[in-house]
């Protein structure tokens, strides 16, 4: 089955500053992947690109299998909800339904409509009226109606209160039971990505910090409390995400595909929400200069350097892939 | 029909809360032998979670034997544990009473039993998979 | 799309025909109360010769509704700036391109159909306005016998300046990205382009010259007004310019008279220290009567300063637009600008290709 998303070497420049750069991704369909990452950091701009709203400035891009571009068929077959869902504030929930069926050759205008009916959007509102939640929803349902076989949502729920945004994501949840939809949602807040995605992209200082299943991220990446020791003196497959220490103990975020056997360390598992934490805390950490290529586990304390590349991957700086 | 809920706190993966929930409900009753399980759809429509969570919980359920899977109707209960109620355990929960009793007398408090009992659940659960 | 596109342009375009109807209803009832006029006064005064009389009354009825020939003037202007400009500009600054341009229509697709859609309304509009306008007010015109004074409030050249500024509006919005000051922008390149046309108009093709030899004020000597002499052929010509030259071209005038500084005596010559001299063609070579200082009837004076103009060759120079041009500039008025709107369309499917994937 083709992949929702592959990405290789893209980059995106704004004058002199790069956007995004050297990402490299291969996410498989069927699976809500979360894009998150600090304001700036790129998340926007990986999802315009994947629309067709804006043009790598370097590598390739394929979504579905196709490169986005001015093509009715593969505008067609992507669906996309914009940050701060813009709508057309004169227009009401029913021009927009309307506006969906004429330029939508899938449209599901039963769907369109129930929805509506189900979320309770006066069909005679003029959108410009509604608040946050409702723009986001009616935004939704015009996503959704054109049945797209992949979502695209560029921080959905950013401006959503808690209750908007538990109803959006159960109106996102719902249609993917019912359609086997691929989803690519973007946020800066982690939680809500915990409930919902099974892939997540760690996008921080313009570039992928780590890919991958969570299932698997989380059964590969550990807490490890012990005694001051030096991490370097743990065994090669240990990869340091994060080290703290104080004068007596030492905490690490690591990953290790095997089981921990030093009985030094308590293992502790990790939260998605620490995980992606530990890998943005290092990309901060060392900013956009990937040049120096660590040896084995020795990230140091403020170094973003990277380690060699994860299991078989693309080989590419700051890139780490797992299936 | 019965309702799941999440705890996102517990530390508990959701798709285990929800085999958990399944076989809670078995086990008090509320679910008997035909009685279909919430759909996939509602379950998320409510909970706001991946809907291959609940597609991993159920079929969990479905390899332990408990639900099975009929496609396009829904998802079955096929046996229950009621059977194994609570109260025929009577003298395991009695032995298990006179040892908090003897845990408290040596001086242990609540945490470290919880931590005792967890740490020795554990080991003996590896030891039975090794 | 064409639906997508009439519902958002629906309000925009209901109020303007809606005007347009309007106006419509006022002309269609006033019109044929001219035309009568025309017929019963004006038609048969030359019979009466009361023309002027005729004329004037015809003239002078519905100034108000002359007025609206102000506003073929100024409508392809608001065209550009209220449709043209926003037409990207608010897509590209509210955001609503991300929605626009990610449901299953091409942008080329999107762009071509609102282009050519509101594109079309515009120039409808204008023709439809220059149409009304010309059938209303053509007795007026035939008095008036005028047709280059109201060039462009009458004739098919609306509809190339309505084509023109829609393009040039939305090729402000889609390069500045924010309404206003796209439409600033419009509006200013507008008048800009429209005054720069005016110019270019009379020198489209070579304007015609007339020349005649300039004579002197007065044969009996007297100072006088300028003598000029030269007028187009047709009254209705467009006069470009009337100047008196001199022998090698240069202009030393205006319209039959001589530009003199001080010292002047008489109309034409100046006097300093004894020869007469033309300012700016020369000493005048022949001879002349003795002058006195004021300036008493002399006929040799005259006829000395008759001789003085035609040795210099100081002559009069006419240069005219005829009335058989008229419709040929109207035609190229109209290629000019709706050419520059199709160049304007085409840059900006170009530029949108470049901009986006």
């Amino acid at each position: 089955m083709t992949d929702l998303m592959t990405a290789s070497g893209l980059g995106k420049r704004y004058g002199r500053r790069w956007a995004l750069a050297d990402c490299t991704l291969r996410v498989p369909q069927g699976r809500v992947a979360g894009l998150v990452g600090p304001n700036g950091a790129g998340k926007t701009t990986l999802l315009h690109m994947a629309v067709g709203l804006e043009k790598p400035t370097t590598g390739t891009l394929e979504v579905l299998g196709g490169r986005p571009r001015d093509d009715a068929g593969q505008i067609g077959r992507v669906g996309f909800l914009a940050q701060d869902t813009p709508v057309y504030s004169r227009l009401s929930v029913a021009d927009h339904l309307r506006m969906g069926a004429w330029t939508n050759p899938n449209w599901d205008a039963g769907l369109a409509a129930r929805r509506i009916g189900e979320l309770g959007l006066p069909p005679g509102q003029r959108a410009g009226k509604m608040s946050g939640g409702q723009r986001a929803q009616l935004a939704l349902t015009v996503a959704m109606a054109k049945r797209p076989e992949v979502l695209i949502l560029d921080e959905p729920v950013a401006s959503l209160d808690p209750l908007a945004r538990r109803e959006f994501l159960q109106l996102l949840m719902a249609t993917i039971a019912e359609d086997k939809l691929s989803v690519m949602l973007s946020s800066h807040l982690v939680a809500d990505l915990e409930r919902v995605c099974d892939y997540i992209i760690v996008l921080a200082s313009s570039r992928v910090q780590v890919a991958g299943e969570v299932d698997a991220l989380l059964a590969t990446h550990w807490r490890l409390t012990g005694p001051r020791r030096d991490p370097r003196t743990l065994p090669a497959d240990f990869d340091v995400i994060e080290e703290s220490h104080t004068d007596v103990q030492t905490t690490l975020v690591a990953r290790c595909d095997g089981p921990v056997h030093d009985p030094a360390w308590t293992v502790g598992e990790l939260s998605l929400e620490d995980l992606v934490l530990a890998y943005m805390r290092r990309a901060r950490g060392g900013g956009l200069a990937s040049g120096r290529g660590a040896g084995d586990g020795d990230t140091g304390n403020g170094d973003g350097g990277n380690g060699e590349g994860g299991n078989g991957d693309s080989g590419s700086r700051g890139l780490r892939v797992l299936r | 029909m019965i309702e799941f809920h999440l705890d996102a706190r517990s530390g508990v993966s959701p798709y285990q809360q929800i085999v958990q929930q399944v076989r809670h409900a078995l086990r008090l009753g509320l679910l008997h032998e035909g009685d279909q399980l919430p759909t996939v759809k509602d379950v998320v429509a409510r909970l706001a979670i991946n809907p291959n969570t609940v597609l991993k919980a159920y079929k969990e359920l479905e390899h332990a034997g408990l639900v099975a899977a009929r496609p396009g109707i829904g998802t079955f209960v096929t046996a229950t544990l009621s059977d194994v109620s609570l109260t025929a355990h009577g003298p395991l929960r009695q032995e298990l009473r006179r040892w908090l009793l003897k845990a408290r007398r040596a001086g242990l408090d609540d945490e470290s039993i919880e931590a005792l009992f967890r740490d020795a659940f554990r080991s003996s659960g590896a030891e039975d998979v090794a | 799309m064409i639906q997508l596109t009439w519902r958002q342009f629906r309000a925009q375009a209901m109020a303007s025909f809606g005007l347009l109807a309007v106006i419509a209803v006022v002309l269609a009832v006033t019109g044929p109360h001219l035309v009568q006029i025309y017929d019963t006064s004006v038609a048969p005064c030359a019979a009466h010769n009361d023309c002027a009389a005729a004329d004037n009354a015809l003239v002078n009825h519905d100034h108000f509704l002359q007025g609206l020939g102000i506003v073929l003037v100024v409508v392809p202007g608001l065209i550009g700036v209220f449709w043209g400009a926003p037409l990207l500009a608010r897509e590209l600054e509210t955001g609503t391109y991300k929605l626009a341009w990610t449901q299953g229509v091409t942008r080329r697709r999107w762009l071509a159909v609102k282009l050519g859609l509101v594109g079309l309304a515009s120039v409808a509009v204008a023709g439809l306005l220059s149409l009304m306008l010309t059938w209303w007010a053509s007795p007026i015109d035939r008095v008036n016998a005028d047709p280059f004074g109201l060039f462009d409030q009458r004739g098919i050249v609306p509809l190339g300046y309505a084509a023109f500024a829609f393009a040039l509006g939305v090729t402000a919005g889609m390069l500045l990205r924010r309404t206003l000051p796209a439409m600033v922008v419009t509006i200013a390149v507008f008048a800009a382009a429209r005054l720069g046309m005016i110019w270019l108009r009379w020198r489209l093709f070579a304007p015609l010259r007339l020349v005649a030899q300039l004579r002197f004020p007065n044969a009996s000597g007297h100072a006088g007004s300028p003598v000029q002499q030269l007028g187009p052929p047709n009254p209705a010509d467009f006069v470009i310019s009337n100047v008196t030259i001199n022998g090698a071209g240069k202009v030393i005038g205006p319209q039959g008279a001589i530009d003199l500084g001080n010292g002047m005596y008489g109309l034409g010559l100046r006097v300093n220290h004894g020869q007469p001299s033309v300012p700016g063609a020369g000493v005048c070579p022949n001879a002349f009567p003795p002058l006195t200082r004021n300036a008493t009837p002399n006929p040799g004076l005259a006829k000395a300063g008759q001789v003085c103009f035609d040795k210099l060759g100081i002559r009069e120079l006419l240069t005219y637009v005829p009335t058989t041009r008229y419709w040929p500039l109207q035609w190229c008025e109209l290629a000019i600008f709706t050419g520059l709107a199709l160049v304007l369309a085409g840059f900006t499917f170009v530029w949108l290709r470049r901009r986006f994937p």
